[in-house]
């Protein structure tokens, strides 16, 4: 065998692999998106959770100074396909059909973290809804709800 | 940090220029209207969400919308005005094409003496073809933006 069918190199064995030694680190190193912003996930029994780590360059408003809501948007959209792959066994990838994002309160300069949990699963489609925040969990930076096709 | 004079492109440009995050992902203003704005972000491999096919991430379409959308929302004000963004909605129309780059024109359709109310498209190369539409609402503003970069 010379490498095995292109497939395997994708995503989809990507994740079963992470999965198979709970190492989910594997996933987000193959998300180019990911690792530009820093994200990474803890694994705790049948719970993960994003987090996004503090960096300068997410910085959207240096007067406050605030991370720019568009990494929220995007921290958000990870928990919620990490999610999905991860709880769910989706495959392949799942694709967003439309997320909506509710600002709650300015992201301070430090490591925000998100949740996702997955509303309603059906056949072609998944409705997700994530929340991210810093400090205290009961104080969220943002949430949204999302709609994810799953072939 | 000095506001711009939206009178002016270059200052507003310079103004962009100084905010971490969109020097990270290499946003360019494009350009502004009475009651819109058009933005740009180049194409790159750091940007990509689906490792298999080269597509970008949704969470970059997010951060160029809510950016754009924003600008149009100063663009109708005819003044520069921190603001917060207070939900953004995103509806994914098709897949970016890989290797293009992403655009995005909004419109601020209404503006109150709080809030405007914005929608838009993103786009690769032709704005007739879109990826995503967008539809955000923004505070206008905001009293701890306007305390703590003291205007």
């Amino acid at each position: 065998m010379n490498g095995g069918a292109p497939a395997e190199t994708g995503l989809e064995a990507i994740v079963l692999e992470a999965r198979r030694t709970r190492d989910f680190a594997r996933i987000t190193e193959a998300i180019p998106y990911a690792r530009f912003l820093g994200i990474d996930v803890d694994v705790k029994g049948d719970e993960i959770t994003t987090c996004m780590r503090y960096r300068d360059d997410l910085i959207g408003n240096p007067a406050l100074p605030a991370l720019h809501g568009g990494t929220l948007g995007a921290l958000l959209e990870h928990a919620a396909i990490f999610e999905l792959l991860w709880t769910e066994e989706v495959k392949p990838l799942p694709k967003t059909i439309n997320i909506t994002v509710e600002y709650l309160r300015s992201a301070r300069p430090r490591d925000t973290f998100a949740r996702a949990e997955i509303t309603k699963r059906g056949r072609r489609v998944a409705n997700v809804y994530a929340t991210a925040w810093q400090d205290r969990r009961d104080r969220p930076m943002a949430q949204a709800h999302a709609h994810f096709l799953l072939r | 940090m000095t506001s711009p004079d939206l009178a002016e492109p270059g200052s507003l440009r310079e103004w962009m220029a100084r905010i971490p995050h969109q020097g990270a992902i290499g946003f360019e203003l494009v350009e502004m209207g009475a009651d819109f704005a058009v933005g740009r972000i180049p194409y790159r491999a750091s940007l990509v969400g689906n490792p298999a096919t080269g597509v970008v991430h949704g969470g970059i379409v997010t951060t160029l919308l809510d950016t754009v959308g924003g600008m149009a929302a100063l663009a109708r004000q005819g003044e520069f005005l921190v603001m917060a963004t207070l939900d953004l909605r995103i509806d994914y129309l098709r897949p970016s094409t890989p290797g293009k780059d992403l655009a995005a024109r909004v419109e601020c359709y209404k503006l109150t003496r709080n809030i405007a109310f914005t929608r838009g498209f993103a786009f690769n190369e032709d704005p007739g073809d879109p990826l995503a539409s967008m539809s955000a609402t923004y505070m206008l503003n905001t009293p701890a933006a306007r305390s703590s970069s003291g205007t």
